[in-house]
């Protein structure tokens, strides 16, 4: 399916993504755009490929065929880092901190892609490396206050709450200065009260002018912060639209349910 | 504005002074030492022992950031050194002029000690390019499979190396030119004596002093910088590092390049000092020993390891060779018989495998995080402590 | 078919070009070398199945394991000495005592595996993956160094008490001994692939290798299961080393590390993981290795064996029948 936006407008467009493993198919032929500034959901039961799709999109797995077009450039094939250069960043669905590095490193590492220093600068510890550290380290800083862990700043990641930990992570992910941040389930495991929080942070992202591309299971969350939703089943896409279209399809409500006798 | 923060890193600041306080120690020590040795034992005997620990402590220092700061477990650094001092001892001798090129090269060692650090970098980059796809284990194996070709292609090439027969007499280092200008040497302006090494183990003692130092500053600075950190995330997960945009290729290349660039320093200095260079002193058991340095003194910290090195030096090379002297002693003075005393003392000679394999095995259960560890690997091991007695408790309410 | 599937493809075609042309040049030693390969290789496979067991069900490299293959010779050699054996010819007594100690050595090196496994790796299994593979490097080390102790760095004589029945047939020369070399091989493969794939903990192995926590809720044992698969691979290894003792008479105590890099080389070519895969690769390399020795030179097999190492990790790491390890 072609769609009407101007190019320009959006920020994320999927042309016939298709993954195929062997013979199984975890992505098929799925279409969709997402657009700039704002928060665009991807549903799905269980197996229905959803983090198989991040990670096309982030260049961990290399799509099968189809084109993914990020703000009007091709990074179909693009390897992961190269991804990130270009201003895509991500959560994982079962968190990849870097335990045994302190939260504020963690950030720091974040700041990798945005930084000069190159091997000569570092072994020298050439001035300009100096002050680049200094300013580094105050912006993980600024990174680790915006999702609220900031005290926590010398601890190791490993010793933080789930909860924090998931805010690690997405600290670490805006420290990439991305223009599209992936969440995968950034909810799961949150309590009702942490649920609100995340709702919170995500506005305050956007805020930044960051887009928001999320997978997640709540579907308390996905209504409440979503513009658009997507719906994967077994790899297809079955339904698109606003949070209300999509609550009332039927074919969502089977996929969920399952078919009824 | 930036005061806050560094207020804040108490935790780094009490690694820092320990770091501290290790390296004033190990400075005065290193200070004092030839002068004490040189009185004590009315010889430099101590002090040309001193030079090869500090061999070993400046390729325990290289090998910790390929295995301590990336977690690349390379077991065939020794190839590293090998190389370092090849290029180092075929450009400095006669051996080029029996070879195929007939024509024997005697650059400066000052010169060479840098190209053999490119050289062994460049090698570290090869050998790295095809592990780089490669799991942990995948990467140890070609690792080593790597430290036993090259001491081979040495031996095999013997029309180029000497083979068996080893390179010897190697130059020794002079000061450079510029110190050797019409202002010194025996001339009648003479202000600055004409220098050559020429085997005078305090010179050689000064100068690998010199190096590790030179070693320890830049290695610290790596750690505290970017690329630094980009080891530290690749040795933690590395698909988590590229998704932030690090480069895991370029990153474990360099790893391995700078790895092995201080082993290709310390190879050339290797071939001065001891003037002769044969494949035999660049097997798997130097790799080994190196590794069980780093392991030691606590992967990823650095003065942990050059203590590390500079105990298992003392126990390897001192220790355990001068102890069949002291076990026939002892054995004597407790009456046993000569038959007796003297399989004993054969007995001690062979312990070095039983030593190396005891100690990696024992420090990886009791004392993983080494004798000064970096902070890191001690919660790191902790944790795993206690995910085993989760696990266990766990396994109790299963069953 | 992508770029590095058709090198690998074109690097075998032109070693069975050469080889076939050897072949027919001089098919009498062709043949003899080939038959040497077969034996080697044999001993090799028997090796190589070790390695890859348990690196399929806890994805570890057991440096130790060839350690384990020669102190079963060392182990086997010093057993034989309380017989009253004859060298150089087949008594009664020579049968005997090949009967009894064979399994006795294959039984102790279980054992000794299985000790090694309970000390120095479930401890380290959960921690950082380095720890484990340095532990192994360390047992690797101590089991050199007693056997270094035991007689020290020179080689140490295997008595010699197979047949010394021999024959030519169409200028080829074998003897009793490569037969016995290859047929015992071959028989503990078979025993094993029944094992494997008839017996209860047999399925369990091939479960706990494929998805550790899904056999663990299945009930099944993990640390029972990982027992037995280093016990197995330590009763094939000891049988290695007895047949190694008996076939070349010679053992010493680096010769764990030597051929120990080459069977894992083998475990890994045919696939890690795969059983029939580090059979397959076990008497595909030991054949390479004979070729290398006769053809190119002995102080050229090592490097040849390693390129082969770099050559599959590089090219096709499943190797060639196809990698079994636990999925994440």
């Amino acid at each position: 399916m072609s769609e009407q936006p101007a190019p320009a407008d959006n920020i994320l467009e999927l042309t016939d993504l298709t993954k195929r493993f062997g013979g199984l198919v975890a992505v098929d032929n799925v279409s969709l755009n997402i657009k700039r500034g704002e928060v665009f959901a991807l549903i799905g039961p269980n197996g229905a490929g959803k983090t198989t799709l991040f990670n096309n999109v982030t260049g961990l797995f290399q799509p099968t065929s189809g084109r993914v077009v990020f703000d009007g450039r091709d990074i179909t094939g693009y390897k992961p880092h190269q991804v990130a250069r270009w201003g895509i960043a991500r959560t994982f669905q079962n968190i990849r901190l870097f335990d045994y590095m302190t939260c504020l490193d963690n950030v720091r590492v974040g700041r990798h892609v945005r930084m000069k220093a190159t091997v000569f600068d570092s072994l020298f510890k050439l001035p300009r490396e100096r002050r680049e550290e200094e300013r580094v380290t105050e912006e993980a800083m600024e990174f680790l206050r915006f999702v609220g862990i900031a005290k926590h700043a010398d601890q190791y990641a490993r010793n933080l709450a789930y909860g924090q930990q998931r805010r690690l992570e997405i600290a670490r992910a805006l420290a990439t200065d991305p223009k599209l941040l992936l969440l995968d389930e950034p909810a799961a495991g949150f309590t009702p009260q942490e649920k609100v929080e995340l709702m919170k942070l995500v506005k305050k992202i956007l805020g930044r002018g960051i887009t928001v591309f999320l997978i997640e299971h709540d579907m308390k969350v996905v209504m409440g912060i979503s513009e658009r939703i997507v719906v994967l089943d077994h790899g297809e896409k079955i339904a698109e639209g606003s949070p209300d279209e999509v609550r009332k399809d039927v074919r969502v409500i089977e996929a969920y349910l399952g078919k009824s006798a | 504005m930036s005061t806050s923060v560094f207020t804040r890193l108490h935790l780094r600041d009490r690694i820092r002074d320990r770091d501290t306080a290790v390296y004033s120690i190990l400075l005065i020590l290193a200070l004092v030492f030839p002068m004490a040795s040189i009185y004590a034992t009315d010889g430099t005997a101590l002090v040309s022992q001193a030079t090869r620990a500090g061999t070993f402590v400046l390729l325990a220092i290289g090998l910790n950031v390929v295995v301590g700061f990336a977690g690349l477990l390379d077991l065939g650094y020794a190839a590293f050194y090998a190389i370092g001092a090849y290029s180092y001892a075929l450009f400095a001798s006669t051996q080029l002029a029996s070879s195929p090129a007939h024509h024997a090269f005697h650059l400066p060692f000052w010169l060479m000690l840098f190209v053999a650090l490119f050289v062994a970098a460049a090698a570290g980059a090869v050998l790295g390019f095809p592990t780089l796809r490669l799991r942990g284990d995948y990467l140890a194996i070609v690792t080593l499979g790597f430290g036993e070709i090259v001491p081979q292609l040495f031996y095999n090439f013997d029309q180029w190396t000497g083979g068996i027969n080893a390179v010897g007499g190697i130059d020794q280092p002079t000061l450079p030119a510029w110190i050797q200008g019409p202002w010194s040497g025996d001339g009648s302006f003479q202000i600055v004596r004409n220098f050559n090494f020429g085997g005078d183990p305090v010179a050689f003692y000064v100068l690998i002093c010199i190096l590790i130092a030179a070693a320890i500053i830049l290695v610290n600075n790596l750690y505290r910088s970017r690329l630094g950190r980009a080891w530290m995330a690749i040795r933690e997960d590395e698909v988590a590092a590229a998704a932030m945009g690090i480069n895991t290729v370029t990153t474990k290349l360099l790893a391995f390049g700078i790895g092995a660039s201080f082993s290709g320093f310390a190879g050339a200095f290797y071939g001065a000092n001891v003037s002769l260079v044969s494949p035999d002193s660049f097997l798997f058991i130097v790799s080994i020993t190196v590794l069980v340095m780093v392991v030691l003194g606590g992967m990823g910290n650095i003065s942990g390891v050059i203590i590390g090195a500079l105990v298992l030096y003392y126990v390897v090379y001192y220790l355990i060779p001068g102890l069949p002297e002291n076990v026939r002693s002892l054995a004597n003075s407790i009456g046993l018989s000569s038959e007796t005393t003297r399989s004993l003392a054969d007995a001690t000679q062979h312990l070095n495998y039983i030593i190396y394999g005891g100690i990696l095995v024992a420090m990886m259960l009791l004392r993983p995080q080494g004798l000064l560890p970096s902070r890191v690997r001690e919660q790191e091991l902790k944790h795993a402590a206690v995910q085993e007695e989760e696990a266990a408790v766990e396994m109790e309410h299963a069953t | 078919m992508s770029l590095p599937d058709f090198g690998f493809y074109v690097l075998c075609a032109t070693a069975i070009v050469l080889l076939a042309a050897q072949a027919v040049i001089h098919p009498g030693e062709f043949v003899q070398v080939f038959i040497f390969g077969l034996t080697q290789g044999s001993i090799y496979a028997l090796v190589a199945l070790g390695y890859t067991m348990v690196y399929g069900i806890i994805e570890l490299i057991n440096f130790a394991h060839g350690d384990v293959f020669t102190l079963g010779a060392y182990i086997g050699s010093a057993i034989l000495g309380f017989f009253a054996i004859s060298e150089g010819g087949f008594t009664t007594v020579n049968l005997i005592a090949l009967l009894l100690v064979f399994p006795a050595v294959m039984l102790v090196m279980g054992g000794i595996n299985v000790a090694i496994e309970r000390v120095a790796y479930r401890p380290l299994r959960n921690a950082p993956r380095l720890a484990p593979l340095i532990t192994a490097i360390g047992m690797s080390f101590f089991l050199e160094g007693v056997m270094f102790l035991w007689h020290g760095p020179a080689t140490v004589h295997f008595p010699d008490i197979l047949p010394k029945a021999a024959t030519t047939v169409a200028g080829v020369f074998f003897g009793f001994k490569d037969v016995f070399v290859v047929v015992v091989a071959a028989i503990l493969v078979a025993l094993l692939a029944i094992f494997i794939n008839r017996t209860k903990l047999g399925k369990a192995m091939r479960a706990t290798a494929q998805d550790r926590d899904a056999a663990q809720l299945m009930g099944i044992d993990i640390n029972r299961t990982i027992a037995a698969t280093f016990f197995i691979g330590a009763l094939l290894a000891g049988a290695g080393g007895m047949i190694w003792g008996l076939y070349y008479n010679t053992v010493y105590y680096q010769l764990g590390f030597r051929s120990g890099l080459i069977a894992f080389t083998a475990a890994v070519f045919g696939g890690i993981g795969n059983i029939p895969g580090a059979a397959l690769g076990g008497l595909i390399i030991g054949l390479i290795a004979a070729f290398s020795d006769s053809y190119i030179g002995s102080k050229w097999t090592q490097v040849v064996v390693f390129g082969i190492l770099i050559g599959v990790l590089v090219f096709r790491p499943t190797g060639l029948l196809g990698m079994r390890v636990p999925e994440k």
